[in-house]
């Protein structure tokens, strides 16, 4: 398999020691960028890092559960609102961020229990999570008026909620952290996030998980009840998204209906399918590369953005069907071969 | 012979649309047996075993384990209780290492030291040590067929349904595999489905001959092949050799 050119072991195999030590170097990398980087490229990188945590719930639930919910920004969305409407009313950000990843694992629990113990097949399974999504950006969007109101907050319909507050410190709610610190937090829960999921795949649930994607009949008929743990990662990919929801709202000090639309569901599929949806840390690059390449058309006075995105995930899905970092595995695969790197005896 | 029934159909049906696949089958499986379920391609034989996983809905009738009606179980509750089996198709998890399908095999009943140990175990009963690291996917189809077989009998179950296991495998695969079989059979009761006769004859004491959805004769293997109306439908045409 391609992927173990590149060191990658399956999910089931503990990770290697170098494993941590590359970990460890990202984290030592990310964490003293803000000591060369301007606060503006700061700000944008930021948000690669909170849209990362999004793109992992996705690459988790698709990758290794099977199942491609196609609507994660339902629970992006409601953990932004959710944050925004409890900060805005108590004050007190740090409980609004814990209810906020909460909220979106109870919706997700109620609308994965109808699908999953339903047994709906994966092509609706993927139709009704979009189309949840989408009736929830309606919905918000059809909150303008005086009456739509959770507390003292309004919800604006359209304009979204821009007083949305950034986080304080758990002990002072007079301290509210700035730019850098919200780098700071956005990176720290992006390695904890994926280091969580990376381990969460050694136990006894992630592999039964990886099971179900492969052979689900096969999990059934050795006696697991393959619901229950669908169930389990639907939830559990759900309360994820609401976490990189609130980060976002907190990241730019706004949640808006957009934050729910078709346009960033698909390119949440978009950053999966570029990082490849068979590792973790793929997906986690491939968002970063396409919402720098995004930012930097912008600047670039192309116009055309969505045009020139669109052409570079055709070229993806036709020649690097795998995603990028899988691709690269192939391509070194190959090399190693045609150099006669190969031991012998063994399948690379 | 004891009465000790351990499965049960009472004229268990069904339909796809206009088509009766199974036909009002009463069939009485006894503990500890090894019986070989024959019959010619499309007389119903895989259709009958995936009622009884539940991997498909009887249209009419009753299913019974050990005295209890389990017709309306989820089949991870039937694989719970029990029984397991070997699809006809290979199923096995490809994307992943032999250890790995016989872990997952193991864990679905057993603590996890105990299921290690099973893993093991059943790695050097089936010889497949060295292969142990390998993506199941990557195996011969013998190697394969083998891997669900460890799979299924490492869950420990008290009935074992092997659908085809000798399909596509040598003559050395097929009695390796027959002396498997017999050996699985000392502590659990064993359902075959399979068309080599040879095979049969080598492992079979009784045999039920299945014929258009409905059970034409059930007797011991010598019985069996002395009967002329067997030997019309089925035998007299493939199994003669």
């Amino acid at each position: 398999m391609a992927l173990r050119v590149l060191g990658l072991t399956a999910p089931s195999k503990k990770p290697q020691p170098w494993w941590w030590g590359v970990v460890a170097l990202l984290a030592l990398f990310v964490f003293t960028i803000p000591l060369y980087l301007d606060v503006a490229e700061l700000y944008s990188i930021s948000n690669f890092l909170v849209l990362a945590i999004l793109a992992l719930s996705m690459s988790f639930l698709w990758g290794y559960g099977g199942m491609l919910s196609f609507g994660q920004t339902a629970f992006f969305g409601l953990g932004g609102y959710t944050y925004a409407v409890l900060a805005l009313n108590t004050g007190e950000t740090t409980s609004a961020l814990l209810i906020a990843v909460l909220l979106p694992m109870i919706f997700a629990a109620i609308l994965g229990y109808f699908m999953i113990y339903g047994r709906i097949s994966d092509i609706y399974f993927s139709v009704i999570t979009l189309v949840v999504t989408l009736i929830l950006e309606k919905g918000i969007r059809a909150t303008s008026g005086d009456q739509y109101v959770i507390g003292s907050v309004r919800l604006n319909g359209q304009n979204g909620i821009p007083t949305t507050p950034s986080l304080q410190l758990p002990w002072d709610a007079k301290a509210q952290l700035d730019i850098a610190d919200v780098f700071y937090v956005a990176a720290g829960l992006l390695f904890v996030t994926y280091i969580g999921l990376r381990l969460l795949l050694l136990t006894r649930f992630g592999r039964i998980l990886v099971s179900i994607k492969e052979n689900e009949r096969r999990s059934e008929l050795l006696g697991y009840d393959t619901r229950r743990y669908k169930w389990l990662a639907f939830v559990i990919a759900g309360g994820i998204a609401g976490l990189a929801g609130a980060m976002w709202g907190i990241w730019g000090n706004f949640v808006g209906p957009n934050m729910f639309n078709l346009n960033q569901a698909a390119q949440v599929v978009i950053w999966v399918i570029v990082g490849g949806k068979s590792t973790l840390i793929g997906p986690i690059g491939g968002t970063v590369a396409v919402q720098y390449l995004t930012d930097w058309l912008g600047t670039q006075g192309v116009g055309q953005v969505s045009l020139i995105l669109g052409i570079i995930l055709m070229v993806m899905v036709l020649l690097f069907q795998q995603g990028l970092l899988p691709s690269a595995g192939i391509i070194a695969a190959f090399a190693k071969d045609r150099l006669g790197l190969t031991r012998r005896g063994r399948a690379s | 012979m004891s009465e000790d029934v351990v499965l049960e159909t009472r004229d268990l049906e069904k339909r796809f649309g206009g088509v009766r696949a199974i036909a009002g089958v009463s069939f009485k499986l006894r503990r500890g047996e090894l019986r070989c379920l024959i019959g010619p391609n499309g007389a119903g034989k895989s259709t009958f075993f995936k009622m009884l996983t539940a991997q498909l809905r009887p249209t009419a009738g009753q299913i019974l384990f050990e005295g209890a009606d389990i017709t309306k179980l989820h089949a991870h509750q039937i694989g719970r209780l029990g029984i397991g089996i070997k699809n006809q198709v290979p199923d096995v998890y490809d994307g992943l290492t032999v250890h790995e399908n016989l872990w997952l095999a193991a864990s679905a009943e057993a603590k996890p030291t105990a299921a290690r140990a099973k893993v093991d175990e059943v790695m050097a009963r089936l010889e497949l040590g060295p292969l142990a690291e390998r993506l199941v996917g990557e195996l011969a189809h013998g190697q394969r067929q083998w891997v669900e077989f460890g799979m299924v009998t490492a869950r420990e179950p008290k009935i074992i349904l092997l659908d085809e296991p000798t399909a596509g495998m040598s003559v050395e695969e097929t009695n390796r595999t027959a002396q498997l079989i017999l050996e699985a059979n000392k502590s659990a009761t064993i359902v075959v489905v399979e068309h080599d006769m040879q095979f049969i004859r080598q492992i079979a004491r009784y045999v039920t001959v299945f014929h258009q959805g409905a059970i034409l004769a059930e007797d011991t293997m010598a019985n069996i092949q002395a009967n002329q109306t067997v030997k019309d439908v089925y035998l007299g045409k493939s199994g003669s050799a």
